[in-house]
């Protein structure tokens, strides 16, 4: 990220939204919101001294609550820009009308109490969608705790205590008495594969993540032992297999095939109660961390921002490809195309293929003067045409628009955006509308033309 | 139930095993190929497979009480065909071996006796004296007359002699018990 902001040609917004997207393919006119910082980002040096100053606290949303940040304060150590927010829900000066302390000691001058919220609208000629995907909420469990044991976190909370410099310091320690945990149970499809709980779908990652983890833990504490419940391990990909069996045999990592049925304490211990498939025994693991494998949803907002970008996504909220297989960067609206989890869950490489095929066949459009579409679109006779409006109404891809003839109010179709669905065609009241290759006429004498042929037949036998 | 507690070295059975035979049985995959292979699976209580799974799981005492050792005909197919190299047939082995060391081996008795006199004959004798081990696999059994009317039939015919054949190296026979030391009494 630090040394894409240095690209001359990549200009990075970060704390901003797309808030509306007008136009089409090479001329999308996108308004963003930018989101008040309340520090001048042209003035900050992210000294940091404010931050360290600041005498309000909340938990840290980057280290999932593990570790603390302040009112102001820089989300994680590589954020671009390098400068810090306030966060207006918990700082005194917003909440309470004093304090100032970060104002006063900033000798940038960069603190900013009056920001607003800003909107900017620029031309942009394509545009990928790459917003990733959420954790799923493992509370949903009632008997995995539902969020109440200290001791049963996710997956994500161990790659933050596994992290040299995060909120433990690189320790895996158990989060109700801050001691270092020995015994770690890992839960696989904690939400994935779980029709009840509306994820039918594999999550993808979370076999290689957790094996990583298990030969991860085994090198922070080479006494620690991890236990593995797993449905099935799907490592479907170069030296996946390989990098799993190293989990089992290198980090003595014990697989058993089962899902858990529920967690409890005992004592200061919780027991992990599951079974073992594969002898047909239950089983009880006592450990001093259990680690759910949270399944990957979207993103929250996922739907709103397909309604804003006029593309599809699915039941669960991921974006939908034009095609599954032949398009699989390409969303169904021309020049807007997807990258990543948000499209459904996947791993590194993956994301990083599909964030290359998607940035080529943007620059692929972006390249040429010219745009070659699809003959079969359609298009609005306006001798014909009322202004009703109708079709307007019905088209799916926003590429019907009013325009005025002679003085009379008309329906044209933007072509770069037509799809050649038909719908327009289909209420047209006064047969304005018509698709290329698909008009009325063409398909009535398409219909026609065997029964004529049958009929010079009959006529021929009748004499 | 079985409990995983926090006292247990789970990896124990199984390194023990290793030491014994060489065998890992972490390495076993679960794939099946060998409980589908093995020509007297429908027999056994645990399958091939599950023996390996009690093993990776340090499940010791099932695995040493099951019949499925003492059936095991030593065949081998399990050990060739297994996709991870595991000789299956040598960890069965070594599972006999304990079972009898620590005396889990009950319920089998007349299997483990068959196994001794059968050993003890090749001893004494380089090869199988088929009457000597009849009888006393008889003795063992404590069935003395079974089969016993078929004896005078397959003297005349020649399948059964008095006296055992000898052979020519007997010694080496010997060194080889020595060397194995396997588990004959005496």
């Amino acid at each position: 990220m630090t040394e894409s902001s240095q690209d001359k040609n990549i200009r990075i917004m970060t704390y901003s939204e797309v808030a509306e997207v007008k136009g089409f393919v090479g001329n999308f006119e996108i308004t963003i919101r930018r989101k008040p910082r309340y520090i001048d980002e042209t003035k900050c040096t992210g000294c940091g001294e404010c931050i360290e100053k600041c005498p309000t606290k909340a938990a840290n949303e980057w280290d999932l609550g593990l570790g603390i940040r302040k009112a102001i304060y820089k989300p994680f150590s590589q954020a671009v820009p390098n400068v810090p927010v306030i966060d207006p829900e918990i700082c005194r000066y917003f909440t309470k009308g004093k304090c100032s302390v970060c104002s006063k000691i900033c000798q940038a001058k960069a603190v900013d109490y009056d920001q607003k919220e800003e909107f900017i609208t620029e031309k942009f000629g394509t545009i990928i969608v790459a917003t990733g995907f959420d954790q799923f909420d493992t509370s949903a469990y009632g008997e995995y705790g539902g969020g109440r044991f200290k001791d049963v976190i996710t997956g994500l909370h161990l790659e933050r205590m596994l992290e040299p410099s995060g909120p433990t310091g690189g320790h895996v320690i158990r989060p109700s008495n801050n001691q270092e945990a020995k015994r770690v149970v890992f839960v696989q499809c904690a939400g994935s594969r779980d029709e009840a709980k509306g994820m039918p779908y594999c999550s993808r990652i979370c076999c290689m993540y957790t094996a990583k983890h298990a030969i991860l833990l085994k090198d922070h504490v080479p006494d620690s032992q991890s236990y593995i419940f797993y449905i099935d391990i799907r490592t479907a990909g170069k030296n996946y297999e390989e990098f799993y069996k190293k989990a089992q045999r290198e980090a003595g990592a014990i697989y058993i095939r089962g899902r858990v049925s529920k967690i409890y304490e005992k004592g200061d211990q919780l027991v992990v109660r599951g079974a073992d498939t594969l002898t047909g025994e239950q089983v009880e693991v006592e450990a001093d961390l259990v680690v759910l494998a949270a399944a990957a949803v979207p993103r929250d907002g996922a739907k709103e921002l397909a309604k804003i970008l006029n593309i599809p996504c699915d039941d669960y909220g991921f974006f939908t490809e034009a095609h599954p297989k032949l398009q699989p960067v390409e969303s169904v609206t021309k020049g807007v195309y997807v990258a990543g989890s948000c499209q459904f869950p996947k791993d590194v490489p993956d994301s990083v293929a599909m964030a290359g095929a998607a940035t080529i066949k943007a620059c692929a459009i972006l390249s040429q003067d010219e745009l070659i579409i699809d003959p079969k679109i359609a298009h609005v006779d306006p001798e014909l045409c009322s202004g009703c409006l109708d079709c307007l109404e019905v088209c799916p891809f926003d590429s019907i628009k009013a325009e005025v003839v002679n003085g009379r109010r008309v329906a044209s179709v933007v072509q770069s955006l037509c799809h050649g669905c038909g719908n327009c065609a289909a209420v047209c009241r006064t047969k304005a509308a018509n698709v290329r290759g698909f008009s009325d006429d063409q398909i009535y004498a398409q219909i026609s033309a065997p029964f004529s042929a049958i009929e010079e037949k009959s006529i021929e036998g009748a004499q | 139930m079985k409990v995983l507690s926090s006292q247990e070295n789970i990896h124990q059975f199984r390194n023990e095993i290793i030491a014994l035979s060489g065998e890992d049985a972490s390495n076993c995959v679960q794939c099946g190929k060998c409980t589908a292979s093995c020509p007297i699976a429908l027999e056994m209580d645990l399958k091939p497979s599950q023996v390996l799974r009690y093993i990776q799981v340090n499940s010791r005492k099932p695995v040493l009480e099951c019949a499925t050792i003492w059936l095991c005909a030593s065949c081998e197919t399990c050990s060739s065909r297994c996709p991870e190299g595991i000789e299956i047939a040598t960890v069965m082995d070594t599972l006999r071996k304990l079972a009898v060391e620590e005396g889990l081996a009950t319920g089998q008795e007349q299997i483990v006796a068959f196994d001794e006199v059968f050993l003890d004959s090749i001893k004494r004798h380089g090869r199988v004296h088929e009457l000597g081990l009849v009888l006393r696999y008889n003795m063992a059994s404590r069935k003395p007359l079974k089969d016993a009317h078929l004896g005078p039939l397959m003297l005349r015919k020649g399948k059964l002699s008095l006296l055992a054949h000898r052979i020519r190296e007997k010694a080496k026979v010997r060194e080889i018990f020595r060397q194995s030391r396997r588990f004959l009494r005496g």
